[in-house]
């Protein structure tokens, strides 16, 4: 390759909303119940129904502008988006196009070199999402499920501002912290309640104009999207070299094969012929509402790192693993503000928290024990009731279960033995058992006496002080 | 005085005072339409087990003192184009041949709460295109007065029914003039509301921000009862409005007196019929007699209307009638290869011509490149209209005018040349770009003996000025033709 390019890239993210009933109707968005089950005239478009903006929704995509520093739309309007499918009860997607509730926006990451670029936010728009179809082989006939059918969906429309697939992880790790800040969705690729398209072109290094563009679909993890981004350029790239032309359509990401697809190109891009929805009346946003959600807006990471920087005496890397998540910050500082030691919650966190989250794959945000729980833990160990193993053990429960560990430990007997004689007699057998131990210890390898201290705490049955089998190995030896 | 004679208010009142009950009357109406429909096809569907069941309940509730309405107990037909729940519901089109709801749409729901007894499902122009119920996948309905001629439309088979005692009344939807027109054209009275005023939730669409449903009756004073009933706020339907003064009935006082009425030159001119003209004028001057004041005026924009209200009618329907396509409900094709090949059959076998010229119209004022030139045109012209009006309603209580240009067609005049036929909405569809509420009353017939209709227009509201000029002359022309 003799010329030096430059691929530069704008996303549109779909983020399904946390609310609890559908954009348009009273529905239940729960996921996982049976086909069909979570519908009704509204969502699976029958003749008649009328739909019906729900303010969470509306509430929700302000937020998500505000944070994003977008201007909100006094005056915002929903569109009717028609085109045929069976996923689609109306054939037309309520969305807005001429008048989106927020736009002009922006957020700053942090660019592969160290420093600070903003992304621009075209804007953002409320829509519903479609229905599910399955397709029966068997049967040979396709069968559609709607209880998706108008779910909640905010389209998050970025300039072209991003120029690797480091500043798009960046960016959409930005996102994905502000919303689920905002507790407005979980953001997770993988479920699907966050999706990116990638918009990538090509072009010389220097070059004003944008290359031709191509939109990459079905991208459902950080990893896929590097990947589609590194072989989407290498792809262009290679056309313009052998004197081809890149040409404007939608592909396909195949993860498993690491190679895309054309879906369809721009000519057979159909017309949307989209129009103001009749049946939604304009929505005006008061100065009061937004004043309100203003209000509600919590403290984002940025502002949390930098307060727990002066407020806490805990590492930077501990800060920034616990504010990566919304719920593990706050599991934190509730636990503080219970009187647990700040160091020794985020040894938790970053200790057995995140282990037992890889182990099991839990995401931060569905941690179930509670702040509570985790201080009193930290109190047990404090005072010695239980030992640092012990802990564990029930940390291990507690991360399952929620369960109260001061219960736990009473009702398993767990509590570190405290009665000298009973300990005083396991030591003594222990040294009669193993002469060899005692004889090495004797003549000088300190060592030994570690074997001596597991042994006692065996016979134990892990109910002991360690520190105390210690003294009084040393005391009898 | 046959029962099936007997107004809407005056039949619930013999019920209520044991005179006769919910099933007499039923059984009475049943018969009648077992008489008359199968020369006048009024209905799509009559729901004859259905209509004496509810009777049935409905009486007893009467009799424990349950319902006491001014229409409990009183038999009504509802255009198909509502939902029904149960009840074969079609909008007179193939495509929902076997269309069946699982709810009833909001007004019906208001008229059952008040003990009304569900007689069937009038026939209709399919999906509300057309001025004269030929578009019909189920027939023409003929005017009651003269068979040779159409009865009007959309909601010609309400119309007819009540004009041929097929019913004590009945519901309508008025998109372009589709109560007031055919309410005309057979002699009854019927009224569009003020858009917003009778919730839509459960009327299929045609042009949303255009359509209302209002009330088909025998009189002036079951107009107002029923207006007052099926008038409700309903959270359902985000374009319905608050209102706290929907006691209709309260207008139904016989006193114009200071009343300005504006007759706008504009809906005297060309086109109009004389024998229409004559009567209109002699209508307001029997207004002016009481003591209102009528003047001419300019109202101006007129011309504009018929394009602007096609171009935004045909836009909303090509997107509402979308979700007709054969795949969970409906006509579907027998015959197809694959998705979009089922999707065109089934729509072309399961449209009417009317309907698909809409379609067609609507796709293609929206497609991109003409968005600007037609949709957002027409959007325009419609808020001059509304400001126009705006002026006119600074001037005067209401604006009086013919509703049609003619009377009733004959039968198969009108659907060889379309463009005559929206054209024949000129004095009806500005009320709908507006808003407004409209009333169609009746005033006297042609030489033929076909009825003419006055229409009276109001500002945003403004009902209850309307009903009370409407009953005044009803009740002053009643009392001349007795004579």
């Amino acid at each position: 390759m003799s010329k030096q390019y430059e691929t530069v890239i704008g996303l549109e993210v779909h983020v399904e909303l946390a609310t609890k009933t559908k954009i348009f109707c009273g529905c239940s968005t729960a996921f996982g119940a049976g086909p069909n089950t979570q519908t009704c005239p509204v969502c699976t478009g029958m003749p008649g129904s009328l739909p019906v903006l729900n303010k969470q929704v509306l509430e929700y995509a302000i937020a998500v502008g505000l944070a994003t520093n977008c201007d909100i739309t006094r005056y915002a309007k929903f569109d009717r988006k028609n085109y045929f499918y069976p996923d689609n009860p109306q054939n037309y997607q309520i969305s807005q196009l001429y008048l989106p509730i927020c736009q002009n926006g922006g957020v700053e990451i942090e660019t592969e070199e160290g420093g600070i670029k903003t992304v621009g936010i075209h804007e953002i728009h409320m829509e519903e999402d479609a229905g599910k179809l399955i397709h029966d082989e068997w049967e040979d006939c396709s069968l559609v499920d709607y209880n998706r059918s108008g779910v909640p969906l905010i389209e998050i429309v970025s300039e072209p501002d991003m120029r690797s697939a480091q500043e798009v992880i960046a960016y959409l790790e930005k996102l994905r912290l502000i919303i689920q800040y905002l507790g407005a969705s979980d953001c997770k690729l993988q479920e699907g309640s966050m999706r990116a398209d990638v918009n990538l072109s090509v072009r010389e290094l220097g070059a004003e104009a944008f290359g031709v563009r191509t939109e990459m679909k079905n991208l459902n993890s950080f990893r896929a999207i590097s990947r589609a981004i590194a072989g989407e350029a290498d792809r262009q790239i290679d056309l313009i070299e052998s004197g081809e032309k890149v040409v404007q359509e939608t592909r396909r990401w195949d993860d498993a094969s690491g190679e895309s697809y054309a879906m369809r190109s721009k000519e057979d891009a159909q017309d949307y012929r989209y129009f103001p929805d009749p049946d939604l009346v304009p929505i005006s946003v008061s100065e009061e509402m937004l004043a309100e959600i203003r209000e509600k807006q919590p403290e984002f990471r940025d502002d949390k790192m930098k307060r727990y920087k002066a407020e806490f005496d805990i590492p930077d890397y501990d800060i920034d693993i616990i504010t990566q998540s919304k719920h593990m910050a706050d599991i934190f500082e509730a636990a503080v503000a219970l009187g647990a030691e700040p160091k020794k919650v985020s040894n938790w966190l970053m200790g057995e928290t995140l282990r037992l989250m890889k182990e099991r794959e839990v995401d931060a945000q569905d941690l179930r024990f509670s702040p509570a729980h985790l201080a009193t833990l930290i109190r047990l160990v404090d005072t010695k009731a239980i030992n640092s193993s012990v802990a564990k053990e029930v940390f291990e429960v507690m991360f399952e279960e929620n369960v109260d560990p001061e219960q736990y430990v009473e009702e398993k007997g767990l509590k570190t033995v405290n009665d000298e004689g009973a300990l005083k007699k396991a030591v003594e057998e222990v040294i009669a058992a193993n002469p060899q131990s005692v004889a090495d210890y004797r003549g000088g390898k300190e060592k030994a006496i570690g074997f001596l201290v597991g042994q006692t705490m065996k016979a134990m049955k892990g109910k002991a002080d360690p520190g105390a089998i210690n003294r009084m190995l040393k005391e009898l030896l | 005085m046959r029962i099936t004679d007997m107004t809407a208010v005056l039949l619930a009142e013999a019920i209520r005072e044991g005179k006769t009950t919910a099933v007499e009357a039923t059984e009475a109406m049943l018969e009648r339409i077992a008489d008359k429909d199968k020369e006048l096809n009024c209905y799509v569907t009559v729901d004859k087990e259905g209509a004496l069941k509810q009777a049935k309940q409905v009486q007893e509730k009467i009799e424990k003192g349950e319902l006491t309405g001014s229409l409990a107990g009183v038999p009504v037909a509802i255009k198909d184009n509502l939902c029904t729940e149960g009840l074969l519901t079609t909008c007179a089109s193939r495509i929902l041949h076997n269309f069946v709801p699982a709810y009833t749409a909001e007004a019906v729901v208001n008229l059952q709460k008040a003990g009304a007894v569900i007689l069937g499902k009038t026939n209709m122009d399919e999906f509300a295109m057309g001025s004269t119920t030929e578009t019909s996948a189920y027939g023409v309905t003929r005017n009651p007065h003269n068979i040779e001629h159409v009865p009007g439309g959309s909601s010609g088979g309400s119309a007819a029914a009540v004009a041929a005692g097929e019913c004590f009344y009945a519901l309508g939807s008025d998109t372009g003039g589709s109560i007031r027109q055919p309410a005309s054209y057979c002699g009854a009275v019927g009224m569009k509301p003020t858009y917003g005023t009778v919730s839509r939730y459960g009327l299929i669409a045609y042009g949303s921000s255009l359509d209302q449903i209002g009330p088909l009756t025998k009189d002036v004073r079951d107009c107002a009862t029923v207006l007052e009933v099926i008038a409700s706020h309903d959270d359902k339907d985000s374009t319905s409005l608050v209102r706290q003064d929907t006691d209709f009935t309260k207008a139904l006082v016989e006193d114009v007196r200071g009343m300005r009425i504006g007759i706008p030159n504009d809906y005297l001119g060309e086109g109009l019929d004389e024998e229409v003209k004559t009567a209109i004028l002699q209508a307001a001057r029997v207004l002016e007699e009481q003591g209102a004041v009528v003047e001419r005026f300019d109202l101006s924009l007129v011309e504009y209307a018929i394009p602007a209200y096609y171009t935004i009618a045909a836009a909303e329907a090509s997107s509402n009638l979308e979700r007709f396509d054969g795949i969970k409900y409906g006509y579907r094709a027998e015959e197809y290869t694959g998705l979009h090949h089922m999707y065109k059959k089934s729509r072309s076998e399961g449209f009417g011509e009317e309907v698909k010229r809409r379609i067609m119209l609507g796709s293609f004022v929206l497609s991109s490149g003409y968005y600007d030139a037609y949709y957002l045109k027409a959007l325009r012209v419609k808020a001059l209209i509304k400001k126009a009006f705006d002026e006119a309603f600074a001037k005067y209580d209401m604006i009086l005018g013919p509703v049609a240009p003619t009377t009733a067609p004959r039968l198969g005049e009108s659907l060889a040349d379309p463009i005559k036929m929206y054209l024949g909405d000129i004095y009806t569809i500005a009320v709908n770009l507006a808003g407004l509420p409209g009333i169609s009353v009746p005033c006297g017939q042609d030489s033929k003996g076909l009825p003419i209709g006055m229409q009276l227009i109001g500002d945003c509201f403004q009902e209850k000025k309307l009903l009370q000029a409407a009953y005044t002359y009803e009740q002053i022309s009643s009392r001349v033709s007795d004579l």
